[in-house]
């Protein structure tokens, strides 16, 4: 790395110039192009659908390039595989981890690369080369740890390990925080600063903003395919970036409307005492009609388990569980789908879509037998709602018989959203409403969302980022470790007040419930 | 809900997906999946012109009435592991659960000597049963389907030949039996009753597969289990009367056999699954679950019996036979895998 150092700073270490990739009737990328300085972390960002994962893929070698050239450190190559990519010092970091959960994090690091003698595969040998390397990272990970009991940021450590133990120049990640919470962003962070050398770069892609301050120097903006402009991020405020993203500007730091319901009459859903063998210990709180109620709180910290838990998806005990003023009990989903209550996964591809069906068939799902007679579907019917709420919803699809996954997560996410609706439910559960969805279609989402509390709905939104619970919740419940730590009213709320709550620093209970 | 029902019309200012491609690669999907039966309908043309060129004697009335007939068990079985498949699972329990369920036949006809009705409702129940125990184990238990039906298909097997105290029973007592299989409803046509109780089932099948609950959850829990148990639909209820009415289908089969042969043979059966399974493989319903039709089951059932008569009409060696039938299956999953893969990207 040394030896470079001298003459290879004033070189650009990757450059991307005029690169286009055309699909059967799609233009993926046209006239791309992209400058990473060696010691530098560019930041990528565009909406969904700009072509960052194009772009990604054909420097990964997965795709090939129709036209255009790339270049580092001055010469010209065309990845012709992942394997050849990674060979010529390029790594990526997916979004989506390509860990094996079975294997140890010193097995997933050197695999296909394992240490041998005499054709025989020495465990010690491996386990103390990866420890060297978390050293060299200053990392605090063990080696012989099974990946799939690790935490989504520890994984993604090991991603990062592995990309360096292939000695990369570049590194491409790919919305590296989507899942962290600030504590684990910031040491991802330090990570990155220390990989970066004067011979190395990184490509950072990211939805949050306010990262790109924190953690890059230059910004390239992307929109449509094509190359829009690169800013310092010195001088530029993330409002510009935004709107150069999306073409136009975008509203920015708002509040939600006042709490039209704060009479102790109007709760729809009452939970005490909530508690699982695992995590969750005493959890009480109360929802009203019309209202968003916010859950902040660290990763880990109980916010998707209680969700679950009130709807039946896994075992828990209450001491007591009212649904418009009844007891009752929830065993399973279907139960909960029965008083009204619906949830929408924070993981949509996995928990909330059928990915291979049509925009009818999930929108329709949860309605089907009241769209049927004596077991016979009436598909009429099922066409005729699902057009009527496609259109309510201002869901982007050229027709209801289009497979879920071909729409943007946006428009997904409104079809889930749409599921419930037909469902006719009071109470919504949203599991990180947002994730994964870009700029201009959040505030898409959050339009729809405070229309549902208006029209009377009333909603649980689970949110991992601070500027979103602030925006759209009434009362934000904060967690931390399984218990209910806080509630704010929006008025008083802060991110500082927030994420002591959710640190446990103090304990403030000024919005708590009456009940 | 008010809110909602004002509509904003081309309020979004998302700046335009590119969807015209999007709808072009839709249609290209949905031209694509129909492609896929065209393509088994086309093979299955294919092979009979073969094999009417190679040797007239193929179609002859007589060999194609043979053909349809021996199409109807194998068929039959097929049509329930097809519901089973599309949700994701398999039943190793047909080929000997048919044997329980001819058996069955035979206790209720031979043994207490009931009237024939009581026989084919018998057989029916009898299969809907063992399909029921294997949706309880794989829904209530959670034990994987490949285990619990490989216990069944043992345990049945084992049934079969405990309660027929290892021989076969035959059906002497009931006079027109084996007319319910072997019967020809047309004076003049050659072809037997069984033949259309196989198309009737199939018909029965792609009904209940396109326009009921159970055929539409059947597809959700396929596509997505877990969401569409998050969905609130019962889904372990629905998975075992989904095993159950596969079950049915096992019984139906176990009758038709056993009218077939005039007698209940407790010793057969085993491989029959298998068969049934490439039947609906070679149809285009996919082993991993959500994609799938009837229609492509019973084209893949048909090819199963043209190929297996044909060969034997054209002098092929039964040893080469099978070589023949293994190819075919490898082939046709090999196109189904190239159509998704395209469809992927």
């Amino acid at each position: 790395m040394t030896a470079e150092q001298s003459t290879s700073d004033q070189r650009t270490l990757l450059s991307v110039r005029g690169v286009g990739k055309t699909f059967p009737g799609v233009r993926a990328l046209h006239n791309m192009q992209l400058d990473l300085r060696h010691g530098e972390v560019l930041a990528l960002v565009g909406e969904n659908g700009a072509g960052k994962s194009t772009l990604m893929k054909l420097l990964s070698g997965i795709y090939i390039p129709d036209q255009g050239t790339f270049e580092i450190n001055g010469q010209a190559f065309t990845p012709a595989s992942p394997k050849h990519a990674q060979e010529l010092g390029i790594s990526i970091i997916h979004q989506e981890f390509n860990l094996m959960p079975d294997l140890t994090v010193a097995q997933n690091i050197y695999i296909g690369r394992e240490p041998r003698r005499y054709g025989i595969l020495s465990e010690r040998a491996l386990n103390r080369k990866t420890q060297d390397l978390f050293d060299r990272m200053g990392l605090k990970l063990d080696a012989r740890e099974r990946c799939g009991e690790l935490t989504v940021a520890k994984q993604q450590m090991v991603e990062i390990a592995k990309a360096l133990s292939h000695d990369s120049k570049v590194i491409i990640m790919d919305e590296p925080t989507a899942a962290l919470n600030d504590a684990e962003v910031a040491t991802l962070h330090e990570l990155i600063r220390g990989f970066v050398s004067p011979s190395t770069g990184v490509i950072y892609i990211s939805h949050r903003m306010d990262e790109l301050k924190q953690i890059s120097q230059r910004v390239t903006v992307i929109r449509d395919g094509e190359y829009v402009a690169t800013v310092d991020t010195e001088e530029t405020t993330m409002r510009e970036v935004i709107s150069l993203m999306v073409g136009r500007s975008v509203s920015g730091d708002q509040r939600p409307p006042a709490n039209p319901a704060d009479r102790a009459d109007d709760v729809v859903l009452s939970v005490e005492g909530l508690t699982t063998p695992s995590l969750l210990k005493g959890v009480s709180f109360a929802l009203r009609r019309g209202e968003i109620l916010g859950f902040a709180g660290l990763m880990g910290a109980g916010r998707t388990e209680v969700a679950r838990a009130v709807v039946g998806a896994d075992k828990a005990s209450f001491e007591r569980l009212e649904v418009n003023g009844a007891n009752v009990q929830i065993p399973n989903p279907a139960a909960a789908a029965k008083l009204g209550i619906g949830y929408l996964s924070e993981d949509r591809k996995h928990l909330g879509l059928m990915l291979e069906r049509d925009v009818k068939e999930n929108i329709m799902l949860s309605s089907l037998p009241a769209n049927s007679a004596g077991g016979f579907i009436n598909d009429a019917a099922l066409r005729r709602t699902a057009d009527e709420y496609t259109r309510k919803l201002r869901i982007k699809t050229p027709s209801i018989r289009q497979l879920a996954r071909n729409l943007s997560g946006g428009n997904q996410q409104k079809v889930v959203i749409a599921k419930w609706l037909v469902k006719d439910c009071d109470i919504l559960i949203f599991d990180e409403p947002t994730r994964g969805i870009d700029v201009g279609a959040k505030d898409e989402i959050y339009k729809l969302l405070n229309e549902l509390a208006a029209a009377g709905k009333a909603i649980i939104m689970i949110s991992s980022e601070l500027p979103e619970v602030l925006r759209l919740s009434h009362r934000i419940a904060v967690m931390c470790e399984g218990r209910i730590t806080g509630f704010l009213n929006n008025a008083e709320a802060t991110q500082e007040n927030i994420m002591e709550l959710a640190t446990r620093r103090v304990s403030i209970t000024t919005g708590a419930p009456t009940s | 809900m008010s809110i909602l029902e004002t509509p904003t019309p081309k309020e979004s200012k998302v700046p335009a997906q590119p969807s015209p491609p999007l709808s072009g690669k839709a249609l290209g999907l949905r031209l694509r999946s129909s492609l896929q039966q065209l393509l088994a309908f086309g093979s299955l043309i294919v092979l009979v012109v073969f094999f009417g060129v190679m040797n007239s004697r193929f179609l002859l009335p007589g060999n194609l009435s043979d053909i349809l007939l021996s199409t109807v068990v194998i068929g039959l079985l097929a049509l329930g592991a097809t519901f089973v498949i599309i949700t994701g699972g398999i039943d190793l329990s047909v080929g000997t659960g048919m044997s329980l369920c001819s058996v069955m036949v035979g206790v209720v006809l031979t043994y207490l000597g009931l009237p024939m009705w009581a026989g084919v409702v018998g057989g029916i129940l009898m299969g809907a049963l063992i399909g029921a125990v294997n949706g309880f184990l794989i829904s209530f238990l959670k034990i994987p389907p490949f285990i619990a039906t490989l216990a069944t298909m043992l345990v049945a097997q084992g049934m079969a030949l405990v309660v027929s105290g290892t021989k076969p029973i035959y059906f002497t007592g009931t006079e027109g039996f084996s007319n319910l299989a072997l019967g020809k409803p047309i004076a003049g046509l050659v072809i037997p009753n069984a033949v259309f109780i196989f198309f009737a089932a199939a018909t029965i099948a792609g009904v209940v597969m396109s326009k009921t609950l159970l055929g539409r959850y059947t597809f959700s829990i396929g596509s997505n289990e877990e969401a569409t148990a998050l969905s609130g639909i019962n889904v372990r209820s629905w998975k075992l009367w989904i095993y159950t009415a596969a079950g049915a289908f096992t019984g139906l089969a176990g009758v038709i056999i056993a009218a077939r042969l005039n007698s209940a043979q407790p010793g057969q059966g085993m491989g029959y699954e298998l068969q049934a399974i490439a039947a609906v493989v070679i149809g285009g319903t996919s082993l991993a679950g959500g994609k799938g039709s009837i229609v492509g089951t019973v084209i893949g059932a048909l090819i199963m019996s043209v190929l297996t008569n044909g060969l034997r009409i054209i002098s092929v060696p039964q040893e080469w036979q099978n070589v023949a039938i293994g190819v075919v299956i490898l082939v046709a999953v090999y196109l189904d895998m190239l159509r998704r893969k395209e469809a992927a990207t």
